[in-house]
């Protein structure tokens, strides 16, 4: 067991791989009760979610949601979050759970709205069912059908009889849902859909298979790949970023970071040779010490060493190959352009 | 419940002397803790180390963590084998997982090591 944010989360059950290849193949379940909710409520809710986030959350319906962050004046990033819509004056933000207090605090900071932020984190539990055959497992236990919500929605329904929010959301670039309901069901629920996906091959997994599927999938980890001395444009977050909808928190910034292009990119990296890259290794070119790596792993489904690190944006072309710094040995690796696994649809 | 007959460390590393020869490899509460072993970096053959000092690295999915050496010794033999088959060593860490074979330099550093005894008992503490 490890802490995380205060908690204590299994790194693994079975074994990273095995977990791994179940949510890749079948079907995984993660408890990730630890990220943070706040709901923002009130007249002028919308209006602060617009200032203190970059994507633009008007262009949500009742039961759709965003990824978005929230950025700072200079365009990096205080925390990237997930925006549902519930009603046009009740919104949920989920937050990385490492981040909930000082995102908060910074949401609040920034309220001058009539609008209200209640941190609903320790009454909320999370299970994230992540698989090809999560749909198929979710539905026995499930009173609506699971097939019309599309990805990026949610709705409201009973899961074995409990209140449950279901969205068709992850963090592991398989198809699968994330289920929000009152802490107090958490063991209920873990136990009903492990009996009911049993059959299926379903695993319990832990932080160590999420950390591997989420990469494979580049998809980036906040204190990792983006924090608050990486700009959204460096990280290939622009697609998040939509100058269009007014001013927000770190829209000049972002406007000029944008018009004279990032200084440094955040590349996928494939290693050559057997070493494997690992968070804070530097990286050289032509002998010079250019960025770091700021997440590498093994990739399980890949089988090969994949990892993300920002250089300067001149040298970041795919093909191009640099040295990663490994126990002060220069290894290959080669730039590759990402997300490094991709699910194949139908 | 770790093999008697083998001496241990605090960093989970156990030693096998015979003679003047010593093989050594890591635990199985070592392996336990690092789960699925992918790489392992092992020193050239005629490298010198002292005891309790770096000699190579192993990683699992999930981290990096270096090896001890429990004497000082000269590396006299390597077991290359892992390099295809790291997993050897979650499988079978106290025989065909071993990782190196050393050429003990100073027997009398055996006493700052554990009997089998002593390291249950310190691994059972860490817990």
């Amino acid at each position: 067991m490890v802490s995380f944010g205060g908690w204590n989360m299994p790194v693994e059950y079975s074994g990273i791989a095995l977990e791994h290849n179940a949510v890749r193949t079948r079907a995984g379940l993660f408890d990730v009760s630890h990220m943070g909710e706040f709901i923002v409520s009130g007249p002028q809710a919308l209006d602060l979610i617009q200032h203190v986030t970059c994507n633009d959350a008007s262009r949500l319906v009742d039961g759709q949601a965003q990824y978005s962050a929230l950025p700072t004046e200079d365009g990096t990033v205080v925390d990237d979050l997930l925006v549902y819509r519930e009603s046009a004056s009740r919104y949920l933000l989920v937050v990385n759970a490492s981040n909930i207090e000082s995102d908060l605090e910074w949401i609040q900071s920034h309220n001058t709205f009539t609008a209200s932020v209640e941190n609903i984190s320790s009454a909320t539990g999370l299970l994230a069912l992540q698989g090809p055959l999560a749909r198929e497992i979710l539905q026995v236990l499930v009173d609506l059908p699971l097939d019309p919500i599309a990805t990026f929605h949610f709705v409201r329904g009973h899961l074995s009889g409990v209140d449950v929010m279901i969205s068709r959301t992850g963090y592991t670039g398989e198809d699968g849902f994330e289920l929000y309901f009152a802490a107090p069901n958490s063991e209920q629920l873990w136990n009903s859909i492990l009996s009911a996906g049993k059959r299926h091959g379903l695993l319990p997994a832990g932080l160590g298979a999420r950390n591997t599927l989420r990469l494979e999938a580049g998809l980036l980890l906040h204190g990792n790949d983006i924090d608050r001395t990486t700009t959204l444009l460096e990280a290939g977050l622009g697609w998040i970023v939509k100058s269009g909808k007014g001013r927000f928190i770190g829209s000049e910034a972002l406007a000029r970071e944008k018009a004279d292009g990032p200084k440094r990119k955040l590349i996928g990296l494939e290693m050559l040779g057997p070493e494997i890259a690992r968070e804070h290794y530097p990286i050289r070119i032509d002998e010079q010490e250019v960025g770091h790596v700021t997440s590498g792993s093994p990739s399980i489904t890949l089988k090969k060493n994949i990892g993300l690190a920002y250089v300067p944006v001149d040298l970041a072309a795919v093909g191009e190959t640099c040295d990663v710094m490994i126990r002060k040995r220069a290894c290959k690796a080669q730039i590759v352009s990402t997300p490094f696994y991709k699910r194949s649809i139908g | 419940m770790n093999p008697e007959g083998l001496l241990y460390t605090k960093e989970h590393e156990w030693i096998r002397i015979n003679g003047d020869i010593g093989t050594v490899g890591i635990t199985l509460h070592a392996q336990e803790a690092l789960g699925d072993v992918v790489y392992i970096e092992l020193p050239a053959v005629g490298d010198k180390f002292e005891s309790h000092k770096s000699f190579g690295s192993i990683e699992s999915v999930k981290a990096v963590s270096e090896l001890f050496i429990p004497l000082s010794g000269e590396v006299i033999e390597v077991n290359s084998a892992l390099k295809d088959s790291p997993q050897t060593i979650n499988s079978d860490p106290y025989e065909k997982g071993w990782l190196l074979r050393i050429r003990i330099l100073n027997p009398a550093e055996t006493s700052s090591l554990m009997s089998a005894q002593a390291y249950d008992q310190y691994v059972a503490s860490e817990a």
